[in-house]
């Protein structure tokens, strides 16, 4: 994508990922219900979820995790580049049933120079507003 | 009710292998929405220099989330397995999983902790071939929330 643009200049602290913004359907919850095997209620099931007490049914962090990471994923080109990745689930995705679904967006920034080769990403995470994962970071390899 | 604290360090035995499959991958990127090709085209993937395609940095959860079922519904531990909630997920990878590893997962209570009535749980799991080769760790806080905490 910048392949004409040196190393050093692409990963350098302060650069920023192109960011990207991912719409959720209820549809993508089934599916994602079927690959992952984690088929908890309170991801496809609008009853249930206002039983537990969500405002409606709600995205598995674990996707939300996996869309938030095609950020780094799709900026560094191979995804075995990435060692770590971590992220903490602040807010709920909450996946309306109308048509519509949810938004989550998502930027990132080359925040720190590791050893080794290495960069730290800080990804921020929004939907409806509110971010939705803290802390999300991960660490890559340069190519 | 706060967790026994004896259950720290305590370590699960082995799950039976995973047997990582081509397909299986397939399924998982095209249910994250990834078209990346080096999920499912072996010479896409081979031009990055992998042997085979290769798992999505996620992907592990598929043998890890299962894994950890043995310590939320041990009944020793006595988890309200009803209120957990996901509350972070890391990843440290050696490598990309790929198709034909058969991976065994090994969980090890890391930690239990309590906070305002919540239950927090922190499960290491290891995720290795059967041959031995640590492929990924993951590391997952569960939390158990506290009672009443329903309707807020």
């Amino acid at each position: 994508m910048t392949e004409t643009q040196a190393p050093a200049e692409r990963f350098a602290v302060g650069t920023l990922l192109p960011p990207t913004s991912f719409p959720i359907t209820r549809k993508d919850l089934v599916r994602y219900a079927g690959a992952s095997g984690d088929f908890n209620d309170i991801h496809w099931n609008g009853r249930f979820a206002v039983d537990v007490g969500l405002p409606d049914v709600i995205a598995h962090g674990m996707y939300t995790m996996a869309v938030a990471g095609r950020v780094v994923t799709d900026w560094i080109g191979d995804p075995a580049a990435v060692e770590e990745y971590f992220v903490r689930f602040s807010k709920p995705v909450v996946v309306p049933d109308d048509g519509v679904g949810a938004l989550v967006e998502v930027t990132g920034k080359v925040a720190k120079a590791l050893d080794g080769g290495r960069v730290q990403v800080d990804l921020t995470v929004q939907s409806a507003g509110q971010k939705v994962l803290g802390k999300a970071t991960a660490v890559v390899r340069i190519p | 009710m706060a967790l026994d604290q004896s259950f720290v360090g305590r370590t699960y035995p082995p799950t039976p292998a995973y047997e990582v499959g081509r397909e299986k991958i397939r399924e998982f990127a095209d249910a994250i929405g990834d078209p990346n090709p080096v999920y499912r085209d072996p010479e896409a993937a081979k031009a990055l220099g992998h042997p085979d395609v290769v798992a999505p940095p996620t992907f592990p959860i598929v043998i890890s989330m299962p894994a950890a079922d043995q310590v939320v519904y041990d009944p020793a531990l006595g988890l309200d397995w009803s209120r957990v909630v996901h509350g972070d997920q890391r990843f440290n990878h050696e490598r990309p999983m790929r198709p034909g590893d058969r991976v065994v997962a090994v969980v090890t209570v890391e930690s239990i902790k309590s906070f305002a009535g919540n239950d927090m749980i922190t499960l290491v799991t290891a995720m290795s071939t059967v041959e031995g080769e640590l492929i990924t760790t993951a590391r997952a806080l569960l939390v158990a929330r506290a009672e009443g905490e329903d309707k807020s």
